[in-house]
């Protein structure tokens, strides 16, 4: 039954990315990939994947949902004119598309309990995380411990992406004064005169922030974790913005303070690492950071989780003012 | 039950999804976008407890916040599209 | 007591599918843009409390329920305010609420 709810997901997909493809408003584009999102965590969802599904709800619909509306609205909303090399690029997705087909048939079914990955792999994760590590969480585990070289990977790429995006979008500077008070006061973001969603919004905010925490660190204890905990933070503060203003969400945590934050992240990961070399053994080694080895396995993945959960917010809410900025131009 | 229920939401988003499809204003869109969350909330709430694993909640918990953020978002980019556009006929009427 | 749950659980999880299908097709066939947010959002708001409180008299006093009980409160506030706000932006863009006249087509697609 699970199977028949799953196809019709796929194929409600694959529907909204032949719209995403037909439409020439950009606008509408960026609403069917806030659909696609959602529809593609339900998917995760079906298969039991919930840390991929929640990170993909909150990064994938929330969070570039409203990156790509900034986007949009520092550029134009319609596409431009077809490029003269359509057939040729038809052919070309349609050649790679018929390889990447063949290359399935050769897969294990679906759900097959002699598959390599549920003979090898899998079960050893499963039966060494309660001696290693002894969280309740697996995937959290594979990701603090087994794969940590991996997450911090992950984490660099994310502030270096940061650091990319601001260097491109902060290069016309701060808006020089002249222009400042050209500009009319209404132009500035806020749904000041909108009371309701106003006072809802400043309702939610405590409790959205209180949520994000709780997800930090119940990661390992059910989904949750660094990333989908630096989505939720984020999002709470993007709200606030939202309705508030862009200048009061800057008085309440400034771009330095989200620089600072951002850099102690990626500096934590890194230093829960060197911290294994200079307590006696490894690079990314936890055991030793505690008299018991699994307890230091424990404190080690609550360090590098809140290090990956304060990288996230930084880089998401300084992007986001980064292009809030822009839009005053 | 939970089967019935699972496939009522699933049905209704696809009907969702179609009105995002044709839509004439992109108001018909954002509606259906804020339509279609809803029923995920309650799709992921009926089939975390389909599969008796009610750990999953939280994730119905998140995503209805980041829908009611995201169309919050939607709405102020219209407001400020609309405010500069009025800006700017007013500036190229008084040039 | 294990009978009479199930029983008020299905009654009210029935009420909400059907109310969640009557706003899907609702949204699909009525004629303008405010009769469809009067459709999404009325069935959305109603569909949501029945379908979780259904859920949630299954679910007993757990963990679980005070989890649906936190979402069903959320739901509860923010479908009728991002109704409100879709409803007043509309309505600031010009559309107006007589089935099948739209508003100036240059200010939005």
């Amino acid at each position: 039954m699970t199977v028949l709810f799953g196809i019709f997901l796929l194929t409600l997909v694959v529907i909204t990315a032949l719209g995403i493809v037909h439409t020439k408003n950009l606008f509408v584009a960026v609403m069917l990939l806030g659909i696609f999102s959602l529809l593609i965590a339900a998917n995760f969802f079906l298969l039991d994947a919930a840390d991929v599904a929640l990170t993909e709800a909150a990064v994938g619909a929330g969070i570039s949902t409203v990156l790509f509306l900034g986007a949009l609205a520092l550029t134009s909303e319609r596409e431009r004119a077809a490029t003269p090399h359509r057939w040729l690029s038809l052919a070309v997705v349609v050649s790679a598309t018929l390889v990447v087909l063949y290359a399935t048939f050769d897969k294990p079914t679906f759900g097959d309990p002699n598959a390599p990955v549920h003979q090898h792999v899998g079960p050893w994760y499963l039966e060494k995380t309660p001696e290693y590590v002894d969280i309740p969480n697996v995937v959290t585990a594979v990701l603090g411990t087994f794969r940590g070289y991996d997450t911090l990977g992950e984490v660099f790429v994310v502030f270096t992406a940061g650091i990319g995006v601001l260097f491109l979008l902060s290069g016309g500077g701060p808006a020089s004064p002249t222009e400042r008070r050209a500009r009319p006061a209404e132009s500035a973001i806020g749904l000041r005169d909108d009371l309701i969603p106003r006072v809802v919004a400043r309702l939610l905010v405590p409790f959205i922030l209180l949520f994000g925490l709780y997800v930090q660190f119940h990661g390992e204890y059910g989904p949750g974790g660094g990333f989908q905990a630096g989505a939720l933070i984020a999002a709470a503060f993007i709200l606030y913005a939202l309705v508030e203003g862009e200048g009061r969400t800057l008085e309440a945590l400034p771009r330095k303070a989200l620089m600072a934050l951002t850099v102690a992240g990626a500096l934590l990961y890194g230093g829960v690492g060197l911290a294994g070399i200079v307590l006696g053994s490894e690079f990314l080694d936890y055991s030793v950071l505690a008299s018991n080895p699994v307890k230091g396995q424990q404190i080690g993945i609550i360090l590098i989780e809140l290090g990956v959960g304060m990288t996230v917010t930084g880089v998401l809410l300084s992007i986001f003012h980064a292009f809030a900025a822009r839009e005053q131009t | 039950m939970y089967y019935a229920v699972a496939a009522a939401t699933l049905v209704t988003m696809a009907l969702a999804l179609i009105r995002a499809l044709r839509g004439p204003t992109v108001y018909d869109r954002v509606l259906s976008v804020n339509m279609f969350g809803t029923k995920t909330v309650l799709l992921l709430s009926v089939i975390a407890f389909l599969g008796g694993r009610p750990d999953f909640l939280d994730l119905a918990l998140a995503y209805a916040l980041i829908n009611f953020i995201g169309v919050l978002a939607v709405l102020e980019f219209f407001k400020s599209r609309a405010a500069r556009r009025l800006a700017e006929r007013s500036r190229g009427e008084s040039d | 007591m294990g009978m009479v749950q199930d029983i008020v659980s299905w009654i009210l999880l029935t009420g909400g599918g059907f109310f969640v299908l009557v706003g899907g097709i609702g949204v699909l066939r009525m004629p303008n843009l405010y009769t469809r947010m009067h459709a999404a959002s009325v069935t959305d708001t109603l569909g949501a409390v029945l379908v979780l409180g259904g859920i949630m008299v299954q679910a007993g006093l757990s963990l679980a329920a005070i989890k649906l009980a936190a979402i069903l409160l959320f739901l509860l506030i923010t479908s009728p305010t991002s109704s409100y706000a879709l409803a007043h932006s509309a309505l600031l863009a010009g559309i107006q609420p007589d089935a099948g006249r739209g508003a100036d087509p240059e200010d939005h697609p």
